[in-house]
């Protein structure tokens, strides 16, 4: 057992040195936001331009293959430099796991380049209006045609869906087979005919995410992501990608640690021992997550339920911290404009205990999957 | 970088878990509460000969040591299993004897399973099993000394039997620092291991109390309480092995620090989740369990409290 760094040593200096020389200034519009979004794309393509956007790919997509260590390195770096949000998230950690399990040849030539330059940004299309947690009970359609499927239905908290290129998401395929059987996998251009797209404001009215209409929109084959049928499998294998490691490194919770440690010194709250134990709070909890992803990446086994378990933690994280932040603030925890992101950053980890599955849904994942206790009784 | 136990490492672990799960660790702990300590002893003298002690002293002493994650590692076993005694106390301890003309004749007798002893420090007032103890020291910033045991004090864990110890003759000069802060990992990783398996027992009881013709481990409420367990065991372990890794550097102090917020956190929060899935069992003197409840609440608060050692951590984190 050790904790020896120094073989990435090199590597961070690099994207240490990278970063200090190209991250803005000042920060991007928000990336909910036509022009927000554009900048985004924009810095993708830049981070793309130096083999810094998908670190852990093959080289063949624009990645570097960098091992799992590697890649937590990246992350700190890439939140300790305040470097602009990704919003090219969705596609790179949840629909390009996939692609590289379930994918074929011509699928990750076709759709991992350009996702890797920014040049599309991929929307995640999962979540009905009547099929939220229980997923499984998705009614969207997807019916045979030539040489394709056409799609039907309503998708809904489809995030960046507002501004992005292609979405993906389980479509049900026979509405005869049982609830987890007869989904399919697929992938589809945002402005394909038959869409209709209409963003919908988040809890503090910018328009974070859509909901998306489908009236026979036509998907060819080449465009579906595993065999038909397979879709709940297709999906499934990659919900750990969702809730764990890949999509909120540990670098994101340290950094945002960091800087609460800095506002709490700077506040008139120094003094206050209640304050001062959420502030120690947080930057313990975020180095516990640090070191639970070095733990994670020494064993071979794959996230899985483990995921569930960094769910919970993180997201509950994110909200202690940033209300720890707001608190400090005092008066001044209202404003949407003060410097700092404080604000984003809240309205955003509210969202983190209902995304992704609810935490409700991980604590039965844990307690069913991981400490073996019976089935049922929900 | 491989932040998981090696091969060499699980066997020692599983070599102490299978010693103490064969010993019958609750009546040693019964007797060592009414004042019989034999039983205790002789599982001290048993752990002693697996190697626990050989792993805090240097080789001149009769040790293989100091080995930090093997310490840890053995340390969590003992919280697992609620074994009485003052092993922190030794420990941290040996530290200070280290440099004292008392080394030669007790680092060996320590090595060896020969030597229980008590210490009180100005973050730790109260010198357990004192009584028992075969030394006892007091130390502070300035020099550590012999102690009597003095007053006696009843502990929410009756198998922690307290003491306000009188100082007296000067054994050694110089700060107690390095005592705390091994002693304070010790301490976090018996509470690490303490709130592991009181949650496993619990899981176990959830899944054969029966009530309303299931078991009560199918309610989601109660497969909630117990999740939320899990996660925060999960993410104080490493914090705790980490601290061990640390041992040596500028960030020893800071480490442990996190580490024994954490795991008092997250154990103490395991222990009401286990009194609750209990229910009125888990509130009597006479199930197994309660001997690691009420162990949690009396850990949580020896070695310094959550907010001590919160307080401490910030202050370690330089502007």
């Amino acid at each position: 057992m050790d904790l020896d760094l120094s073989a990435t040593d090199g590597f961070r200096a690099e994207v240490r040195s990278w970063l200090r020389e190209h991250v803005p200034a000042s920060p991007l519009p928000s990336l909910e936001t036509s022009a927000g979004f554009d900048a985004h794309r924009e810095w993708e393509r830049e981070l793309h331009g130096a083999r810094l956007s998908v670190v852990s790919w093959p080289e063949e997509y624009g990645g570097r293959g960098c091992t799992p260590l590697e890649w937590l390195v990246f992350e700190e770096e890439y939140y300790a430099a305040g470097a602009p949000g990704r919003v090219s998230q969705n596609g790179i950690n949840l629909l390009a796991p996939t692609l590289f399990l379930h994918g074929t040849g011509d699928q990750r030539s076709r759709f991992l380049p350009s996702m890797a330059s920014g040049e599309v940004i991929w929307a995640q299309a999962w979540s009905e209006p009547g099929a939220g947690s229980d997923l499984a009970s998705l009614r969207s359609s997807a019916r045979r045609t030539d040489q394709g499927w056409l799609l039907n239905g309503q998708k809904t908290w489809s995030s960046r869906a507002a501004f992005a290129d292609r979405g993906f998401g389980p479509f049900r395929t026979d509405p005869e087979a049982g609830r987890h059987k007869g989904l399919t996998y697929f992938t589809f251009p945002l402005d394909a005919p038959g869409i209709t797209r209409r963003p919908i404001g988040r809890l503090d009215g910018k328009p974070a995410f859509a909901e998306l209409f489908f009236d026979d929109v036509f998907v060819p084959d080449t465009d579906v992501i595993g065999e038909p049928g397979d879709g709940w499998r297709v999906a499934m294998a990659t919900t750990g990608n969702e809730r764990g490691l890949q999509l909120r490194s540990p670098g994101r919770f340290t950094a945002a640690a960091g800087r609460l440690v800095s506002l709490w010194r700077s506040s008139s709250f120094a003094d206050d021992s209640a304050m001062r134990d959420r502030v120690a709070d947080a930057w313990i909890k975020a180095r516990a997550y640090r070191l639970k992803g070095f733990e994670a990446i020494s064993q071979s086994s794959d996230a899985g339920a483990a995921s569930s378990v960094n769910k919970v933690f993180w997201s509950e994280l994110d909200v202690a911290l940033h209300e720890t932040a707001l608190d400090l603030l005092g008066a001044d925890g209202e404003l949407a404009d003060a410097d700092g992101d404080w604000m984003e950053g809240y309205v955003f980890s509210l969202a983190g205990p209902v995304y992704a599955g609810t935490n409700e849904i991980q604590r039965n994942v844990i307690a069913e999957r991981i400490l073996g206790l019976p089935r049922g009784g929900r | 970088m491989d932040f998981i136990l090696n091969d060499e490492q699980e066997l020692f672990r599983s070599t102490l878990d299978k010693l103490l799960s064969a010993a019958d660790v609750p009546a040693a702990t019964r007797a060592w509460a009414s004042g019989s300590p034999d039983a205790g002893r002789s599982l001290w003298k048993s752990l002693s000969e697996a190697g626990v002690f050989a792993l805090a002293l240097p080789e001149a002493s009769g040790g293989v040591g100091l080995l930090p994650v093997e310490l840890v590692t053995a340390f969590r076993v003992l919280g697992a299993y609620g074994v009485p005694g003052p092993y922190v106390e030794t420990v941290a301890a040996s530290v200070l004897l280290g440099p004292s003309p008392l080394a030669s004749e007790w680092l060996p007798r320590i090595a060896e399973g020969d030597a229980l002893v008590s210490l009180a420090l100005p973050e730790v007032p109260y010198a357990l099993d004192a009584d028992v103890a075969d030394l006892v020291l007091v130390a502070n910033q300035a020099d550590a000394r012999l102690g009597l045991p003095g007053a006696a004090h009843e502990s929410i864990d009756p198998a922690r039997r307290l003491f306000s110890p009188a100082p007296g003759e000067v054994v050694s000069s110089g700060d107690s620092g390095a005592a705390y802060n091994l002693g304070v990992l010790l301490c976090a990783a018996q509470l690490s291991g303490l709130g592991d398996r009181l949650l496993s027992l619990t899981v176990e009881y959830a899944k054969t109390r029966q009530q309303f013709g299931k078991p009560i481990g199918e309610f989601q409420a109660v497969k909630h309480h117990l999740a939320d367990a899990y996660v925060a065991l999960e993410h104080a372990r490493p914090l705790l092995y980490g601290a061990a890794l640390s041992h040596g550097s500028p960030d020893f102090a800071r480490d442990v620090s996190a580490a024994k917020a954490a795991t008092s956190e997250a154990a103490y929060f395991a222990s009401r989740v286990a009194l609750q899935v209990h229910g009125a069992i888990g509130y009597t003197d006479e199930y197994d369990p309660t001997l690691l409840i009420r162990k949690a609440r009396a850990l949580r608060g020896a070695w310094g409290s959550p907010s001590a050692h919160k307080s401490r951590v910030l202050a370690s984190l330089d502007g």
